[in-house]
């Protein structure tokens, strides 16, 4: 029915960003919402409606819960699925691989070995953890393109294998470290391999929101750039995009995001894989609507899947990172058969 | 005539071998300017020189009377455009969507495309005959349809030069015929300088106001088909047994390939 009314008038673009961004921003809202009302405590969804609109005669311990320890995590999880989806949505697009995603490409494990560094070396978590972060997601993000570009090409293939391999490396050195030195400021083993947000404290969560807006706001002002690159570098050059300067502004950015999410999240796998497919399903390749969509629909994907790792029966609690493997691992090899094709 | 392009002295390498070597040569406005030469002569080089891809060792390149360097990547895209020798396999956009992508150098950084971009982009599309494609898949498309898109999206450029770097390799008569024409259309009705490599002589003749024959990177000849297509000149570029006559069609050269069984005839 839309390809009807689409066929002579094509829709404004910028209807279509905003219709797909208030779908998008809506469903975030919802899984906020369901991530404050759901989890180990079990609230009623009234209750916490109540909570939050600030009505009177609630119980002010539940209340306290909320805001303390329920809105920190799900304001995490929504800026760590934020970061890693659009992340991904980045490195398909600049690498034109659909493969590529920040956990499988290294980063994310690059990241990890940086932060729990800083943390040894005692450095407080702003600035000094989260630059050894930064420095270590570019360094094994400069690593994988090294490895994988043979000459002129990067070959599909080389560099999903060069960032497997560099994050089976860096998994191996988190846990090195962690089983080494027993350091209480570094959770645990657990916690930096699956990922996980049940450590989410509300002060770091808002410097991380801070520090991950001027990122999302970069990368949306290059969405169209993003477009023309799919182009080949040559045309993209010839319809006035720096290609040099675009990409490595890009990488930057993304690596600087990731990391900053890495620090609090611990390695989340396939996140940044789900979202964008999906969404490139639903609304085709234009960056200018992915980039916003693939921000909420991220922050979303994440709550959610955070949700049920809470709501599951488990001895103590499941991490996060469980059940975005579980689904993105299939959609992995998935989407590797296609590739293939 | 007022020039639009001018190439002086320009020098390039990869390495230690030379590419071009000293090419100097002008294109006026509405020119259909054809540069040809064997594999390995230097064309695709000249063609990313020009559109500013490929920063040359030596020697200069002026678009309408201003040096290359002194242009913006968004001034310069602007007033050339390029229809690359190739382009990824993997394209996920519509036809649509890549014609409209030509608007871009003429759009702020957060500009979206207004209705007037939509109406040169389908004004564009129907000048190549892609129109009915529109919805269509890059990646679904012919060899000849896809082609026809990217003269579409660099017609949509609007620009003063356009580049073309061999456009009819791998088409078909018609296909080839058709592009050649679109061309004249182009620098004729919009007096859009026309800058293609071709490999296919007899059509440079036919459709070219001069050619530009290079090999190892310098220019060997230039000037109008008749200066240019000259039996020695092609023997010496070439290194091959050609036949030079002229075409019944138009007063200009015509050129037959001699099989080597067949050069006793001559």
């Amino acid at each position: 029915m839309e390809a009807e009314t689409t066929a002579d008038h094509p829709r404004p673009l910028m209807r279509r960003i905003m219709g797909v961004s208030l779908v998008m921003a809506l469903l975030l809202a919802v899984a906020a919402f369901l991530g404050l009302a759901a989890g180990s405590s079990g609230f009623a969804v009234g209750q916490v409606a109540a909570i939050l609109w600030d009505q009177g005669g609630v119980d002010p311990i539940m209340a306290d819960i909320i805001w303390r320890l329920s809105l920190p995590r799900v304001l995490l999880a929504s800026l760590v699925g934020a970061a890693l989806s659009l992340g991904g949505l980045v490195f398909q697009a600049l690498l034109r691989n659909p493969l590529a995603e920040p956990y499988i490409l290294g980063i994310s494990g690059g990241a990890a070995v940086g932060a729990i560094a800083g943390i040894l070396l005692g450095f407080a978590r702003f600035p000094g953890v989260s630059l050894l972060a930064f420095a270590g997601s570019m360094a094994t993000l400069l690593l994988v393109l090294v490895i994988s570009s043979t000459g002129k090409a990067m070959r599909k293939d080389g560099l999903i294998l060069a960032g497997v391999m560099v994050n089976a490396f860096c998994s191996s050195v988190i846990m090195f470290l962690v089983s080494v030195t027993q350091d209480s400021r570094l959770y645990n083993i657990l916690f930096w391999l699956m990922g996980d947000l049940s450590m989410a404290d509300a002060g770091q969560t808002f410097i991380l929101g801070w520090a991950m807006i001027p990122c999302f706001a970069g990368i949306m002002v290059l969405a169209r750039p993003m477009n023309l690159l799919l182009m080949g570098e040559e045309m993209a050059a010839n319809m006035g995009v720096n290609v040099q300067a675009v990409s490595v502004t890009l990488l930057v950015v993304t690596s600087f995001m990731v990391s900053a999410a890495v620090c609090h999240s611990g390695l989340l796998g396939f996140v940044g894989l789900v979202m964008p497919h999906l969404l490139r399903l639903g609304f085709g390749p234009d960056h200018r609507l992915l980039v916003p969509a693939s921000l909420l629909g991220g922050g979303a994907y994440l709550i959610l899947c955070d949700l049920l790792a809470r709501s599951l029966p488990t001895q103590g609690e499941m991490p996060v990172g469980v059940i975005t493997a579980m689904i993105g691992a299939p959609l992995f090899i998935f989407l590797l058969q296609r590739s293939r094709r | 005539m007022r020039e639009s392009l001018r190439v002086s002295e320009l020098t390039h390498a990869y390495g230690n071998r030379t590419v071009l070597d000293r090419v100097s040569f002008s294109v006026e406005e509405g020119e259909f300017f054809i540069v040809i030469g064997p594999n390995g002569s230097g064309k695709t080089t000249l063609v990313k020189a020009v559109s500013g891809a490929l920063k040359p060792k030596g020697g200069g390149v002026e678009i309408l009377g201003r040096s290359l360097g002194d242009y913006s990547h968004r001034a310069l895209s602007r007033i050339v455009a390029l229809v690359p020798q190739t382009v990824p396999a993997d394209i996920p956009f519509t036809v649509e969507e890549v014609v409209l992508m030509g608007r871009s150098p003429h759009l702020g950084l957060l500009e979206l495309e207004k209705r007037t971009d939509q109406e040169i982009a389908l004004q564009a599309m129907q000048f190549t005959r892609v129109e009915h494609l529109a919805r269509r898949r890059l990646d679904e498309l012919s060899q000849g349809e896809r082609q026809r898109v990217l003269i579409a999206r660099a017609v949509c450029q609007q620009p003063r030069i356009i580049l073309l770097d061999e456009p009819t390799a791998s088409l078909d008569l018609a296909h080839q015929l058709l592009i050649m024409d679109l061309m004249e259309d182009l620098r004729h009705g919009e007096r859009v300088s026309v800058v293609m490599v071709s490999h296919d002589l007899n059509l440079a003749c036919l459709y070219a106001d001069r050619l530009l024959l290079m090999k190892g990177g310098q220019v060997m000849s230039v000037g109008t088909p008749d200066e240019v297509v000259e039996f020695h000149m092609l023997e010496k570029t070439y290194g091959c047994v050609l036949l030079v006559d002229r075409n019944p069609l138009k007063d200009v050269p015509r050129v037959t390939l001699v099989p080597k069984r067949l050069t006793r005839v001559l």
